[in-house]
């Protein structure tokens, strides 16, 4: 690809420098946390993170470690910017999302510091797409402070258990009360919607659950409009974590397997609804 | 004023049938030309009034194992109708697997192009389908604005990329912009580009090769690498793009700089031009 090395003299130049053979992993990981037109980017040598946020009250962490990538430079840390997202994502699928067997879109992708745009070069099949989309001034993010010392209730489930029910979530019900205990009924979803009140159980012996560590009884409400963008991750993960803290702050954690059988993490930290009043639990 | 043609075989209709699908998914209305050899399908908005243009050529004798007409008159022995392309793409889908498939000209309260469909079926009685599509025939002094357009000598012409790739690309810039740049050089350089306030995107495709130009046309004497380009609307390209199901037997795309992109498109024996005026 002569056109890519001309245009990238001297990698000293850039603080961010990564390439990627096929980009669906790194489009894919992008669109489970698509829900907001902006996102901010943060790379360390670990690799990159991505956060969209909404509301104040959801945040959703995409995690693409170094070793994802075929190579992977960060000059000086943390290398931050906010950038459209959905244009991003529409670049990186310039060549079709889903391309035919056999062909894949390599990606190298530069950044130069402070006020450049992000460079993107795309090749598939010797077709070579060059984009420069401009960066904007970092936004601070919101700390959930989600500790994992704090945790009261741990489940670990796979996806295909949740995805039924989260694809199904009666949307007239404004929230989603998630029930998580020791003893029954362990693990409860529910929905208060127009047409009446729906509760999912999850016995604590089912196929589905990998772990279970409830260690008191706790029932939370999640605005559902908050949790609903979340189902974008699932789809994509083969298992999700759910956690609880002594605030009530609820954390899923998707595990996403790439087409390279690689595994990334998506996580969502959403922020409980209201106290709910002791008659009503 | 008399229209009847027959078509027989399976190949045949099939492929009438992408003909029509393919015509309806680049123009809601469209007018059919039919003299003794051939059969048009046309678009006329005005280049110059900002509309795409369309002429679609097929020679009846490809197509039609029977086709009698008899024209306004024995000097112009044609006829000019203008209908919906969906309703005549819509009338032929009923057509696949048919067995044989008749169009007529008829006058049923209103004039109508009565496309006949015998359909096959597991007993021997045949089924038969008709559509009556209603059309509006063109008068004679009308005909001057539907001519085969002439084509105007451009800058560089190139062969097209694979069109899948092409659409997928344009379909993306969609998103981001209304405004396509397409530049071309005569070294089988062609260049797809969007810019706005966001984000630049441009798609090289390299080594595409140039149809050998007639003397006559601007490219002459012309310096490889410089290109020539064309803005246009980005939305009427993929309704082009949209429509091409098929892989072509030849593309063509050619730049007339800052006036008009010319595409040039073979499907077997029936070919294409469809043009998309410069944006200023």
């Amino acid at each position: 690809m002569p056109l890519l090395n001309q245009q990238i003299q001297d990698e000293k130049d850039y603080s961010l420098v990564a390439s990627l053979d096929n980009v669906r992993n790194l489009s894919t990981i992008l669109k489970a946390i698509h829900f907001r037109e902006h996102a901010t980017c943060f790379a360390t040598k670990n690799g990159i993170k991505v956060t969209v946020e909404n509301a104040k009250c959801v945040q959703a962490n995409a995690f693409i470690q170094a070793g994802i990538f075929q190579e992977f430079q960060v000059q000086e840390e943390p290398v931050t910017f906010r950038i459209n997202l959905t244009v991003l994502l529409d670049c990186l699928s310039i060549f079709g999302s889903s391309p035919m067997p056999g062909t894949l879109t390599a990606l190298r992708m530069c950044y130069q510091g402070y006020g450049y745009p992000l460079m993107l070069f795309l090749e598939e099949g010797g077709v070579v797409t060059v984009c420069k989309l401009n960066t904007q001034e970092p936004e601070e993010t919101l700390d959930f402070d989600f500790c994992s010392t704090n945790v009261i209730n741990k489940i670990i489930l796979q996806s295909e258990g949740l995805r039924e029910a989260f694809s199904e979530l009666d949307m007239t019900s404004e929230v989603l009360q998630i029930t998580m205990s020791p003893d029954k009924p362990y693990f409860r979803l529910s929905t208060f919607g127009n047409a009446g009140s729906s509760h999912l159980d999850y016995p604590k012996d089912s196929d589905l659950m990998e772990s279970f560590n409830c260690n008191q009884t706790q029932v939370n409400r999640y605005k559902i409009s908050l949790l609903k963008p979340s189902t974008k991750a699932l789809v994509l993960s083969c298992k999700v974590s759910i956690r609880t803290d002594n605030r009530g702050f609820l954390s899923l954690q998707y595990m996403i397997r790439n087409e390279d059988g690689q595994i990334c993490f998506v996580e969502y930290y959403c922020c409980p609804d209201e106290e709910i009043p002791e008659s009503e639990s | 004023m008399k229209f009847r043609a027959k078509i027989a075989d399976a190949a045949c209709l099939n492929h009438f049938t992408r003909v029509s699908s393919m015509v309806a998914k680049l123009a809601k209305t469209c007018t059919v030309r039919i003299s003794p050899r051939q059969l048009n399908f046309i678009l006329a908005d005005k280049v110059a009034s900002g509309g795409v243009s369309m002429w679609c050529e097929l020679e009846q004798e490809n197509f039609f194992s029977e086709f009698q007409m008899e024209g306004v008159s024995a000097e112009n022995n044609e006829i000019y109708l203008e209908l919906t392309s969906e309703n005549l793409s819509r009338a032929l889908k009923t057509a696949q697997n048919a067995r044989a498939l008749k169009i007529k000209l008829t006058n049923k309260h209103f004039p109508c192009l009565t496309v006949s469909i015998e359909l096959l079926s597991v007993s021997s009685s045949s089924r038969v389908v008709t559509h009556d599509i209603p059309i509006k025939v063109i008068p004679r002094k009308l005909w001057k604005d539907l001519q085969e357009p002439v084509v105007p000598d451009s800058d560089v012409s190139i062969y097209l990329p694979v069109l899948k790739t092409v659409k997928s690309v344009v379909e993306r810039m969609k998103n981001i912009s209304n405004h396509l740049i397409v530049e071309a050089n005569l070294n089988g350089d062609l260049n797809l580009k969007i810019e706005s306030e966001l984000v630049c995107v441009t798609t090289h495709f390299k080594d595409l090769g140039n149809p050998p130009s007639a003397s006559a046309d601007a490219s002459h004497g012309r310096d490889p690498e410089q290109m020539a380009e064309v803005h246009v609307d980005i939305r009427k390209l993929l309704q082009f793009l949209a429509g091409q199901q098929s892989t072509p037997t030849k593309a063509v795309c050619r730049i007339v700089g800052d006036k008009v992109l010319h595409l040039d498109v073979l499907h077997e024996d029936v070919s294409l031009q469809y043009f998309i005026p410069a944006l200023s």
